[in-house]
């Protein structure tokens, strides 16, 4: 997750040679499937979530040719990208593609995940702030993009909101639900600092895809960070195929110094995972902290109160004039 | 009495009918037909009790009737798929027909921008675009009329209980459509929408955001005034059309945050994104009609293709 969700720290300005430095990387140090695009994935250059630094193709451009063993991701959320994004990434030689949706949407993603699969991508269904909705109703959902042709579908904490116990209770029931062949996914954000935790919880129950980033460059306070997973993995005899030592290489030597912030579990990331707010919210309830004199706490869990969901940017700089407003601040 | 131009709806499903009980208060319009495929949809029946004549044999159903009954104006409630042989089978018996689909065979129509100028052009279809097009086309046609605005984008946000099976599988061409309308109506040079589904309960109503990026220095004054203005225009038709925040102006930005709340004719309140697609519709047909009872537009049938 370190070139994607990292992507949201760097408020999507990772530079080319930042890419390529961290794929090779991640690459020499085993790691099977890097993704690669915008933060909110293919086609999320926009006033809403940001302009890149470089489009998806020229990021996909840079570091496909590199790698030898890893192959490459990309994010797709419909309703933010399409199917003729899908199509130019399958022609750039991205091999994986991440259809995202919120958790109870996933019939938005029928017309892309049917395609990716007829493309003969491996395939993957995502569904987002799975701490939204209960075990059955992930079930249904995941059962739908299993229909789809999905080969994969992975349960998504994108607010770092869950605990172990809710973690393995929901991976259980959808690997329990799902047809054997189909691979169970887990994607942890450590906003209460369980991204290892929660990890090692979804392996236990049946996942056999474990997003991470090196030093946990990701939304809020990070994903789960991978040299971390690793070396416990390593401890407790779970096969991942990445050296310990080259990842925590890449994390100290590559990745730290690349970051705008360090990414911790500071005052506004842990409520995003104490309220349940999607973790790429941070940086626009800081700024709209800045600019409107509302705390981003505060802020944060006005956002989780009114249920938000992953893509409304938007409505947290409506938030912020509101209660400024509200308080005779502005 | 004053004499009305009948029409016809096709689709019983949410937005036909809703747009049944909004044609039924109009002074210029009078709903005849409901045309539906499903010969038990409750859609069919309602048309029916409300005095309808229905047929459940699709548009091939109404063709015997058109020119008998007087049917000038029809509205395709259906899909983009069935459209252009809807919209075909009508144009030659001289219909007019508005297309609630994304289809697009027509020009795009967003009432308060563009639909003067295509009332003397002998259209024979016109398309509706977008419910997140005709929320937020204004907004970009306001500030793009005051000086050039270089990229457009919208988001919007409906509830999920509110984002039928259409509009789910239909999430490209909502995006599609929607980007080529803030370009060719609203006056942007580029556009970009957004959709997002939002499934909170109670139902949230739908919000619209649109962000402009002015090639010049925006005039702070001049925009806000012609914003608040095209509000106004919105409202004659769409009441629950409001201002939420904004203008904000921040370098050559410009956002502006609406919320679209439906009158909960048929549709709930909630579902201002399906009320503004009939609100827009019917007030289309109302300004058509204006015209062809003021002999101004005379509704010629489209030759058929050889």
């Amino acid at each position: 997750m370190t070139l994607r969700d990292g992507m949201h720290p760097k408020r999507h300005q990772m530079t080319l040679d930042q890419m390529r430095a961290v794929a090779t990387g991640l690459d020499a140090a085993g790691v099977p499937l890097i993704e690669v695009t915008h933060g909110d994935g293919l086609g999320g250059s926009s006033v809403n979530y940001g302009f890149p630094a470089h489009t998806d193709e020229e990021y996909l451009g840079a570091v496909i040719p590199l790698l030898s063993k890893a192959k490459v991701s990309a994010l797709l959320i419909p309703g933010i990208g399409t199917v003729d994004h899908l199509r130019m990434a399958r022609a750039l030689g991205v091999h994986t593609i991440r259809v995202a949706t919120h958790c109870t949407e996933a019939d938005v993603s029928e017309q892309h995940i049917s395609l990716a699969r007829q493309l003969e991508m491996d395939t993957v269904g995502f569904l987002m702030m799975a701490h939204k909705a209960d075990a059955t109703h992930l079930v249904s959902q995941a059962r739908l993009m299993e229909g789809y042709g999905a080969n994969c579908v992975y349960i998504t904490d994108s607010a770092g909101y869950m605990l172990p116990e809710e973690v393995k209770a929901k991976i259980g029931a959808v690997r329990a639900a799902l047809k054997p062949d189909t691979e169970v996914g887990f994607h942890g954000h450590h906003n209460l600092a369980m991204g290892v935790a929660n990890s090692v919880a979804a392996v236990e129950c049946g996942a056999t895809r474990i997003d991470a980033a090196a030093a946990g460059l990701g939304a809020g306070a990070g994903n789960t960070p991978m040299e971390v997973f690793i070396a416990v993995c390593n401890r407790m005899g779970i096969e991942t195929g990445v050296d310990l030592f080259k990842i925590q290489d890449v994390a100290e030597d590559i990745v730290v110094p690349m970051m705008d912030h360090p990414i911790r579990i500071d005052r506004d990331a842990l409520i995003l995972g104490y309220a349940g707010v999607y973790s790429s919210f941070l940086l626009f309830a800081k700024r709209a902290e800045a600019k409107y004199g509302v705390p981003a706490r505060e802020l944060l869990i006005e956002l989780g109160r009114r249920g938000m969901v992953g893509g409304q940017e938007d409505m947290i700089e409506d938030a912020a004039m509101t209660m400024a407003k509200a308080r005779g601040l502005i | 009495m004053t004499p009305k131009i009948k029409c016809a709806v096709i689709g019983p499903g949410n937005i036909g009918t809703d747009l049944l009980y909004k044609l039924s208060r109009s002074p210029v319009l009078e709903p005849v037909w409901m045309v539906g495929v499903d010969a038990t949809s409750e859609g069919l029946q309602r048309a029916r009790d409300k005095g309808l004549k229905t047929t459940d044999q699709g548009v091939d159903g109404l063709l015997p009737h058109v020119l008998i009954d007087g049917v000038q104006i029809a509205f395709d409630a259906t899909s983009a798929y069935v459209h252009a042989e809807n919209s075909r089978k009508l144009t030659e018996l001289g219909v007019l027909v508005i297309d609630l689909t994304p289809a697009a065979i027509g020009p795009f129509c967003v009432p308060p921008v563009n639909l003067a100028a295509l009332l003397g052009r002998g259209e024979m279809n016109v398309n509706m675009v977008t419910c997140g097009g005709q929320a937020t086309i204004p907004m970009i046609a306001a500030i793009s009329r005051v000086q050039p605005v270089q990229y457009g984008e919208i988001v919007a946000t409906i509830s999920s209980r509110s984002a039928g099976p259409g509009t789910r599988r239909n999430i490209d061409e909502f995006t599609r459509t929607t980007s080529r309308a803030i370009e060719q109506v609203g006056g942007a040079a580029r556009g970009k929408a957004i959709i997002i589904i939002n499934p909170a309960e109670p139902p949230l109503v739908m919000r619209d955001t649109v962000h402009c990026l002015t090639e010049t220095e925006p005039d702070q004054a001049k925009i806000t005034a012609a914003i608040h203005a095209m509000i106004t225009e919105v409202q004659k038709y769409v009441p629950g059309y409001r201002l939420v925040n904004g203008p904000v102006f921040d370098g050559k930005r410009v956002s502006v945050f609406l919320e679209v709340k439906g009158l909960g004719d048929f549709l709930p309140r909630y579902s201002g994104n399906l009320d503004i697609m009939t609100a827009a519709a019917a007030r289309t047909a109302e300004m058509f009609a204006e015209g062809i009872l003021a002999g101004r537009i005379d509704l010629k049938p489209v030759a058929k293709a050889a």
